[in-house]
Parts: structure tokens; sequence; C-alpha cells
């Protein structure tokens, strides 16, 4: 009998071979791009070039807890505390070059896109300055108006014609329309699939445990131009679709009982035990703001359609935007609370996270908890505080089931 | 009889109640989780309610220790705990501000004294006890006589830094340069208020507003946080034990329930 292969296993063999032929072409002489996770990956995709994304490497070398080293060398050099952990750990990378947790090949490129947040500018730059190596940046400015407004459309159009132009000059190649065009197709049927498959978890009980949401994240960052990528989102959805249908659930051996969202970046060096203390309460978080962000979209050929898309990525909106997606989530997922991180780390996701909270309870009467922690450094976190608080959060969601169930009997019995 | 345990990280406080839910006994030391606190305030409690160990039909455990306390039948959080300590003490209270030794916390409270929404301090102990503990220290008194202290103040001094030991630097050069320890135990009283002012906003507090905690065995942070509100806010009876007392209240609803249950079947 013919073994299927099954998504997670396709997502490690990927992952492995992302990185592999990273540093195969890197030792064949081949150029490599560092690049940002949500950058137009399409432009370096046409022309063959070779991408690592160091914020993917960073949170791999802070799942697999070795990132205090990154992060002592990048403090040691004078680099803040304050600055994202991110970054701290890839500049320390930058300079020590070797990890337990694996390896990825030193940049010919820098491939810098700020819709994400201020930090990746000077961090980019940095490496590109001690590196000697070209930068091209993509300036994105924050959209203040609810619409992205023309200019930054203009702008965005503007940096993505010009980088077309460096990109040629580097690789002294003549860029490719038609494939720039198969890439651009390709790259919007990824993230197509990225979110029905994520999508799926609005079932109940929902098919996903979010935690896996996680971990399949590395693909949308890394392979989002790909087949390959494509095609692991598709069988994922396959797989999560059969589960909904029979009415399966997160867990083989716990029920879901309670649904939440997870605000922020997960907390990679403490990622077991953020994960068993909701699950031993039965608390599945279904959704987080992900989903979203990879929700790239335009028509193929279109370019100002591909610099709209990337001038509105979710982190690069105002507040108006980010709490009408949120209420729209509780709504949509059927949410019982929601479990936001506030992440040292960054500033762009916390600096707004206590209005949204507010704004979103005011909307929802959705209870919600605040826990502190980072995303790659592992010091700034407690595991009891986290349990507190998520056992707050449980007391609150279980008063407010009791409540409902008791309204229900009585309107029955009325 | 009912026992509600609450074990911090510096103190252990204990209620019991007695079958009618009117309070039997209550028991602080002041030693936390990992020493023999919890055991020598349970052993206190139940001596003052003239009880037996036996005599308990139900434990709840509370706080950052009650993982580790083996005899609870059930643990709640604290932030549960003091809801419902409170609203069983005092009925018309919406908001409680609890300040303890380590952490600060504003609770709202809705029907039959469940948690609406709470917020608590996060990443230091800015706005805490062992902020007062601190200032203490560096004011040469005993943590007693600090609201005293601080009542005699004729000058307003702000400390500006929320961060303790930021606080503690600053503190020293006023004191250097010639401030008086009356209005220095003020400016740090003020800032704690300050700072859970702005944890009240966050929570959106509203009318009767509490204190519990250690903290609100002090006076005069209790009258300034008062004037920093624009709102009466009062100090709690048994202000360290309320956790306690939650937690026993909670012992005695949920026995009663297990039995309702019982009868039912
Ligand atoms: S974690 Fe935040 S600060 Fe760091 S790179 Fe990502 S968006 Fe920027």
């Amino acid at each position: 009998m013919e073994n299927k292969i099954t998504s997670k296993q396709m997502l490690a063999d990927l992952l492995d071979s992302h990185y592999r032929s990273a540093l195969e072409a890197k030792a064949a002489g081949k150029i490599v791009a560092w690049a940002t996770s949500i950058c137009p990956q399409e432009l370096l995709e046409t022309l063959d070039i070779d991408v690592v994304y160091p914020e993917n490497h960073a949170a791999a070398i802070g799942a697999r807890k070795h990132a205090s080293e990154f992060i002592e060398q990048a403090e040691g050099t004078g680099y803040s505390s304050d600055i994202c952990s991110y970054a701290r750990v890839n500049l320390g990378y930058a300079d020590i070059r070797h990890s337990e947790a694996g390896d990825i090949p030193m940049p010919d490129l820098i491939f810098c896109c700020s819709n994400i947040c201020n930090t990746v500018i000077k961090w980019y730059e940095n490496l590109a300055k001690t590196l000697k190596i070209p930068l091209i940046l993509f300036d994105m400015p924050f959209n203040h108006t609810f619409e992205i407004p023309e200019h930054s459309v203009a702008y965005m159009r503007g940096q993505i014609d010009h980088a077309i132009c460096k990109l040629e000059e580097i690789t002294k190649k003549r860029f490719d329309y038609d494939k720039f065009g198969e890439v651009m197709e390709l790259s919007n049927q990824t993230c197509e699939w990225w979110k029905k498959a994520t999508d799926l978890a609005k079932a109940e009980p929902s098919p996903l445990n979010g935690f896996d949401m996680f971990n399949y994240m590395a693909i949308i960052v890394c392979m989002r131009g790909k087949k390959e990528g494509r095609e692991v989102f598709r069988l994922w959805h396959d797989e999560l679709k059969e589960k909904a249908d029979l009415g399966i659930g997160p867990w083989k051996d716990r029920e879901e009982k309670y649904r939440v969202m997870w605000d922020g970046i997960a907390c990679w060096p403490h990622l077991s035990v953020t994960y068993k203390t909701l699950k031993k309460y039965g608390i599945n978080m279904v959704t987080s703001t992900y989903p979203e962000s990879w929700n790239i979209l335009y028509e193929k050929n279109d370019r100002n359609g591909m610099a709209a898309a990337y001038s509105a990525n979710y982190a690069n909106r105002n507040l108006d935007y980010g709490t009408g997606n949120v209420i729209k989530l509780v709504r949509d997922f059927r949410l019982d609370g929601i479990i936001y991180h506030s992440n040292r780390s960054c500033k762009l996701m916390d600096f707004r996270q206590y209005e949204v909270q507010r704004r979103i309870e005011a909307a929802t009467g959705v209870p919600s908890v605040i826990f502190d922690g980072d995303q790659t450094d592992p010091r700034v976190f407690s595991e009891a505080q986290y349990e507190t608080r998520i056992q707050a959060l449980l007391e609150m969601m279980e008063n407010n089931k009791a409540e409902r169930q008791e309204q229900c009997k009585n309107s029955k019995r009325a | 009889m009912y026992l509600g345990i609450d074990i911090g990280s510096s103190s252990s406080k204990v209620a019991i109640l007695n079958a009618r839910k009117e309070l039997a006994a209550t028991d602080v030391v002041n030693m936390g989780t990992g020493t023999a606190g919890p055991k020598a305030a349970l052993e206190n409690a139940l001596r003052a309610a003239g009880a037996a160990r036996e005599d308990i039909k139900y434990i709840v455990a509370t706080g950052y220790g009650r993982i580790n306390f083996g005899e609870a039948d059930q643990q709640i959080t604290e932030i549960s705990c003091h809801a419902k300590g409170v609203s069983h003490l005092m009925k018309d209270v919406e908001t409680v501000i609890d300040i303890g030794g380590q952490d600060a916390k504003v609770i709202k409270i809705g029907k039959d004294g469940k948690v609406k929404n709470f917020v608590m301090n996060e990443k230091c102990a800015a706005g805490t006890g062992r902020f007062l503990e601190v200032m203490a220290r560096v004011l040469g008194c005993r943590i007693e006589e600090l609201s005293d202290l601080a009542e005699r103040s004729v000058h307003d001094i702000p400390i500006s830094s929320v961060c303790t030991v930021f606080a503690e630097s600053e503190v020293i050069s006023r004191l250097a340069s010639g401030a008086a320890r009356e209005d220095v135990a003020k400016g740090a009283h003020n800032a704690i208020a300050k700072r859970i002012m702005g944890m009240c906003s966050r929570v959106g507090y509203e009318p009767l507003l509490a204190m519990t905690g250690g903290v609100a065995l002090n006076r005069n942070m209790v009258k300034l946080m008062g004037i920093e509100l624009g709102q009466p806010v009062i100090a709690a009876p048994y202000p360290q034990a309320v956790g306690a007392i939650g937690a026993a209240v909670f012992a005695y609803e949920k026995s009663e329930r297990a039995a309702e249950r019982a009868a039912e079947a």
C-alpha cells in the first residue's frame, strides 16, 4: 500500500530542504538574500535568488532554546536589550555564524520591507553596512487612515519598479516579466490556501490546534512563492476539512471546551508550557491575527495591486482596522476569550494593545487577559504569572458559560 | 466548616467559615510559599475557630503558592477569590484595588461576586508593596511607620520614577539635596496612587471602590488613592485575608453545590 505523506511530514521536509538548498546555493557561489517576513519576495523568486528569513531562523533558534547565546553576543556589542529579540538573535548570529539549532548562509543582499515595523529598517541597514553588501529597502510608512491612501500605493509601486532595476544590476540578469506573472499567481494561491486552511478552525470543535498554526507559519514566511508551499497548505486544508466534516476536535486525548484567540507572536522559548497550560484546561487557541497577515491578494500582473497589498499589511494599518478585524474574529470563530501576549520585543504590536483590548471588550464582552513575555528572549517570562492569568481567564469563561446555560434553561422554561 | 488559604510569596493567610457562612477565624503569617507559613496559618486559624482538621468539609487554595498546596480540594486564582471575598464582606463594592507584596491588581466585580474584568501589574514591582518596603528602608523607618510619616508632610515632592530601582536612587538624591523625609514619604505614596490610577482607568472602575492587601493597612495610602481617583475608597476589613475569605466562600459554595447534587441524585 502506498503511504500517503501528511502535511506535517511535508512541512518538516520542506523546511529542511529550504535551509539546505540555501546553504548549497551559497556554496555554489550563488546570491543569497536575507529578507523580512512580509516582503515582495515575488521579485527574488522571479530571479531565482535563494532567500532566508532571519525572523524565521531566530524563531527556530528560540524554540530550540538556543537564543541566549546570540542575544548576549548582540547586547555585548552594544545593542540595547530593548530592541526586538529577533533582531538581537540575528545580529548575534551574524557575528557567531553557527547555531546548534541550524545554520543559514550569510547574505549577499539585504531585502527589507518596513510594512511590519520600523525596527527592521535599522536592523537591516546595520547588517548591510557591516557586511558591506547591497540593501534594497521598501519604505512603507504606517497607514494612519482606514483606507490605504493613493500616495502610499504609488510610493510602494515606485519602490517595486526601482527594486527590479537594482536586482537586474546586482544579478546581471534580465528580469523575466512572464515568470514574474507566474510567481505572482502562485504566491496568491499559497496565501489563499493558507487562509482557507486556517479558516477551518471556525468549525466547532475546531479541527485545528492553533499551536500547529505557529509551526505552519514557517512555510507561509519562507515558501510563499513556491509550488511546494501552496501544496503543503492545500494538503493541510484537506486534512483539516476531513477532520471538521467528521466532527474531530484538536486533540485526541482532550475535548475542546473553550475557544480563544492569541494576540501576538508565540513565546518560542516557552512554547511547550504556554501550550500545555491551555490544553490542560481544554482551551484551544483557534485563531490569531496571523491568518490575516499573509492574506496578500492581488491580480496577476497588477503591480499597483501588489503595491497596495503590501502596504495594506495588517501590522501597517490603523487602530480602527485592527480592532475591526479582531471583532470579526471573535464573531466568526465564536471565541470565548482572548489572550494578549504583551511581547517585550514587538513595540508595534504592544503599543496599541491596551486600547485594542478595551475596544474589543466593549464591543463583544468577551473576557481577556494580558501576559508578559517575549518571542525569543527567554528571560522575560514567568510561568507562574502566565498560569495565574490563564486560570483567571478560564474562571471568567466558565462563569460566562454557566450564565449562558442558565439563560438557555430559563428561556426554555418560559 | 469551610476553609480558604491564600499562599503568597511572602505571607500565608487562612480564613474559616462556619456552617452559616459566617467568618469563624482568620490568620496571617508572614511567611509564604515553600516555608512553614501555610501550615502555621492553618493551625492558628483552626485553633482560633475551635475546630479540628476533620471539621473542615472543603478547602480552596489560592495565591501564588496554591499549586503546591496538596491538601486543597480545589485551586482558584487570587483574582476570583478577591472579588468573591470583597463581595461577601461589602455588598456594594464594584471595584477592588488589591496591593500585595509583589503584585497589584484592580478587579471589576460583576454579579454574585464574579470577576467582570481585571488588570494586573506587569513586568515589575512598581506600584506594589515591595515599592513601599524599599522606600521605608531608604527613609530609615519601619513599613508601619510610613503612613504617619507621610501624613506629616507639608510640601509636595513628586517621585517621577515608577521603577522601584530608579525610584530608590531618586529618593536618595532627593534626601541628599535636603528634602524632608516626610515629603519624600508622601511622594512615594503618591507615585503608587498614580500608578494604580492608570490601572483603574484601564479596567474602567466604578464606585464603590475598596482596597485590599497588606498595603490597605496603610491609612494614608487609602486616603491618597481616594484623592487621586476623586472617589471614596474604603479599606476592606481584614484587608490581608480577603483572598483567603473569598476562597473560604468558594469552599462553602462548592461544598453546598456538591451536597445539592448528591441530594438530587
Ligand atoms: S517582532 Fe515586531 S519588532 Fe521584531 S521584526 Fe517583527 S514586527 Fe518588527
